[in-house]
């Protein structure tokens, strides 16, 4: 266990730990291009040079071992010299067209230059000119006279995804990133490297020329894709909506978990948020009349579906109702529904998704159950009932006895068992936020927020509840589930107080001890993609 | 309870006229011999500025405002006008510098990719609302393309609805500078 100095302050570390790392522990944020902490070390871009005293030069503090009685200087004149050297080396062929780059305003070569630069240019010769802006895969684009030569992009490759596409070629200065012949970055993480980037080497795709970064906002998230249950961060626009054409959401990014995700994920979390903004939201209360479908303000679509749920309980029995829930619910929503039909004596819910089999799945992040929350339903003791894909609801629809559903988001039709059996429902309310099927077939929709639109928590495949934030006002008339069951509670002279979302958690933790023990975890204050520059503001 | 103080309202008149001023003609006299003395001075300044005398004493002047226009000053910031590339397309990148620094948030930029790999971004539109702009001329300094520039020396660009305020890519594009030939010359529009 080596102890050594750094700017001062002792601190003792295990042993193989890099100086880079012990500064870290410490607070203390060395300006770095190649080394990322999930990668193998490069020591290429020479950025982290510092000062251990009775060594003969800078040492790269990524490759340098803690010693014991090691005494490091981080911030001293010939680091800054040194430094800038490197800056300067490393801008020499660098096109410095930010104008036109995505990276600007989070592009490392830009922070510290701001920091360490030269800002009297001496470089006299031509520069060398590379290809630009090209597709090197379905989400990444190059532009090779950006590149730094960090390599954290053929590194991810190689260890992370283990793909292998991509490759530095040719060598000395005509040194370049190309992909491998015949190849394409089109691996299942490939997103990934935009984020690892330092430079505005590699940009994305989908993001690109949509909106500067520094008009972003960004919220805390969880990925609701699969089980896994990434923590992710969501950036979205909403002050210049003229400059995204309405799109509110423009991209996802990473938040470091270590017990969940690390720094990555997958391109299906990456851009599985389109359904946001997709035209098939729903925005207002829709009712089915015999003159086809009319809107309904909010207030009358609830007392209309707490109408109906009263009028079916007091004719047919507290048996011919059931809710039909669904594992994209978050625990507090479901929570809610579990109160309200306790409050209703309704017992017969349901959350399996219809005509459901396992997606792709591998051994790093991707999960074949592509619900974020099913855990949460399992733990809420919604998955009693031993019969197979909730088709007994059909089979109870069919039979007469189940004459009303409230179904949550899901598609019922997709299992055609239920498709046949919906006809000969009388009674069908939808909650969900985008249309589908069944939305069409409801007599009664109520319009819900999405994940980005509500606070709650997904419970993950391990039993992490994790919670995540509301990012952006509800599109149009829609509510987060929690808050349309409350209000239809409202006219069952249900109080609101336990419906509210910090007593909804309470009573989910006194009433589950699971949610108890389980790591309910807060989005992180301090948003993980912002801690470059966070750090060196520390720093 | 917090007692609220009453504090009366009422507004301090003048102290009111004197009877001299009260009587009128006094006054209108009065007020008449500063006008007749500005009248036959100028007129006295003009006639020996005919003769070729007294030419370092300036006389007021009147400007026939719209047919005569006073030249400005040539860091006066006037209307925006967006610059072109030797092909007439806009030089603007739409980096959203301008967009950034305006305090005003009076300009609205939409970015495009361009088929050229080596231009990469061009403005889809550019919008200005003048309605809101202040003329700091920060979106000027801040151009990294000298793509934005306040020297149309054009000021008489009132509109009769804000919709009309707002200039568009194509309205910027085609302000042809309007400049004169020096500061307070007069110079009569075509």
């Amino acid at each position: 266990m080596p102890t050594l100095t750094i700017d001062g302050q002792p601190i003792t570390v295990s042993k193989g730990t890099t100086v880079i790392q012990a500064a870290e522990a410490l607070g203390i944020y060395i300006p770095r291009y190649c080394y990322h902490p999930g990668l193998s070390i490069a020591g290429s871009c020479r950025m982290c040079l510092v000062e251990i005293e009775k060594a003969p030069r800078l040492e790269v503090a990524c490759y340098s071992q803690a010693a014991d009685g090691m005494v490091v200087h981080t911030i001293t004149e010939n680091v800054r010299l040194a430094r800038r050297s490197v800056l300067e080396f490393l801008l020499s062929n660098h096109p410095l067209d930010c104008p036109v780059c995505d990276q600007s305003g989070e592009c490392d070569l830009q922070n510290y230059y701001m920091e360490f630069g030269l800002y009297q240019s001496r470089f006299l010769e031509n520069k060398i000119k590379r290809r630009k802006a090209y597709p090197i895969g379905p989400h990444v684009m190059l532009d090779n006279e950006r590149c730094i030569l960090c390599s954290r992009c053929v590194r991810f490759c190689d260890e992370v995804s283990k793909s292998h596409e991509l490759g530095i070629v040719n060598r000395g200065e005509r040194s370049e990133i190309a992909l491998y012949e015949g190849r394409e970055l089109n691996n299942a993480y490939s997103g990934n490297v935009i984020d690892i980037c330092p430079v505005g080497a590699l940009t994305e795709r989908d993001f690109r020329f949509q909106c500067r970064v520094w008009y972003l906002n960004r919220t805390a998230s969880i990925c609701p894709g699969c089980a896994r249950g990434c923590n992710i961060e969501i950036h979205y626009n909403v002050l210049r909506p003229y400059q995204s054409k309405g799109k509110r959401i423009l991209r996802i990014k990473p938040r470091f978990n270590p017990a969940v995700n690390k720094w990555w994920i997958c391109d299906e979390g990456r851009y599985g948020f389109r359904h946001i903004d997709a035209s098939n939201r729903l925005r207002e209360c829709e009712a089915q009349t015999a003159d086809g479908v009319i809107p309904l303000g909010m207030e009358t679509a609830l007392k209309t579906a707490a109408a109906w749920i009263g009028e079916s309980i007091e004719q047919h029995g507290k048996d011919s109702v059931g809710f039909f829930l669904s594992p994209e619910l978050s625990n507090e929503d479901l929570y809610a529904i579990l109160k309200l039909a306790r409050h209703l004596g309704i017992s017969k819910i349901d959350f399996r998704n219809p005509g459901e089999h396992p997606g792709f799945e591998d051994n790093f992040l991707i999960r074949g159950d592509k619900n974020p929350n099913r855990r949460g339903c399992v733990e809420l003791g919604l998955y009693h009932r031993q019969r197979e894909n909730g088709g007994w609801m059909a089979e109870e629809i069919k039979q007469g006895t189940l004459r009303m559903l409230v179904a949550f988001l899901q598609d019922l039709s997709l299992e055609p068992e239920f498709k046949a059996a919906l006809v000969s429902l009388k009674r069908l309310i939808f909650v969900g936020s985008n249309s589908n099927a069944t939305s069409e077939q409801a007599g009664l929709v109520l319009p819900s927020a999405t994940y980005a639109e509500k606070n709650g928590s997904f419970t993950n495949f391990q039993g992490r509840a994790q919670r995540f934030e509301r990012a952006l006002v509800p599109l149009g008339d829609s509510l987060p589930e929690n808050e349309l069951i409350a209000r239809i509670a409202a006219h069952f002279r249900m109080p609101e107080q336990p419906f509210e979302r910090e007593q909804l958690l309470l009573d989910l933790r006194a009433e589950f001890p699971f949610f108890d023990q389980s790591t309910l975890d807060p989005p992180d204050v301090e948003l993980a993609y912002q801690t470059t520059i966070a750090q060196r503001e520390h720093a | 309870m917090e007692e609220i103080v009453k504090v009366p309202k009422q507004a301090e008149k003048g102290s009111g006229l004197t009877f001299w001023q009260r009587t009128y003609v006094p006054e209108i006299v009065r007020g008449l011999k500063l006008t007749a003395a500005h009248f036959f001075g100028n007129l006295a300044v003009h006639i020996f500025h005919l003769l070729g005398l007294w030419t370092e004493h300036r006389g007021a002047a009147t400007v026939q405002y719209p047919e005569e226009m006073r030249g400005y000053s040539s860091r006066l910031r006037s209307l925006h006008r967006l610059t072109k590339r030797a092909d007439g397309s806009p030089r603007c990148v739409a980096c959203m510098m301008c967009e950034t620094i305006c305090p005003a948030s009076c300009i609205y930029i939409v970015a495009a990719e361009h088929p050229d790999p080596n231009i990469e971004k061009y403005p889809e539109s550019f919008d200005i609302d003048l309605g809101k702009c202040v003329f700091c001329g920060f979106c000027v300094e801040v151009c990294p393309e000298d793509a934005i520039r306040m020297d149309t020396h054009i000021l008489d660009f009132a509109a009769y609805s804000r919709e009309e305020m707002i200039w568009d890519i194509h309205r910027l594009l085609n302000n042809e500078p309007r400049r004169a030939e020096g500061i307070g010359q007069i110079r009569k529009m075509k």
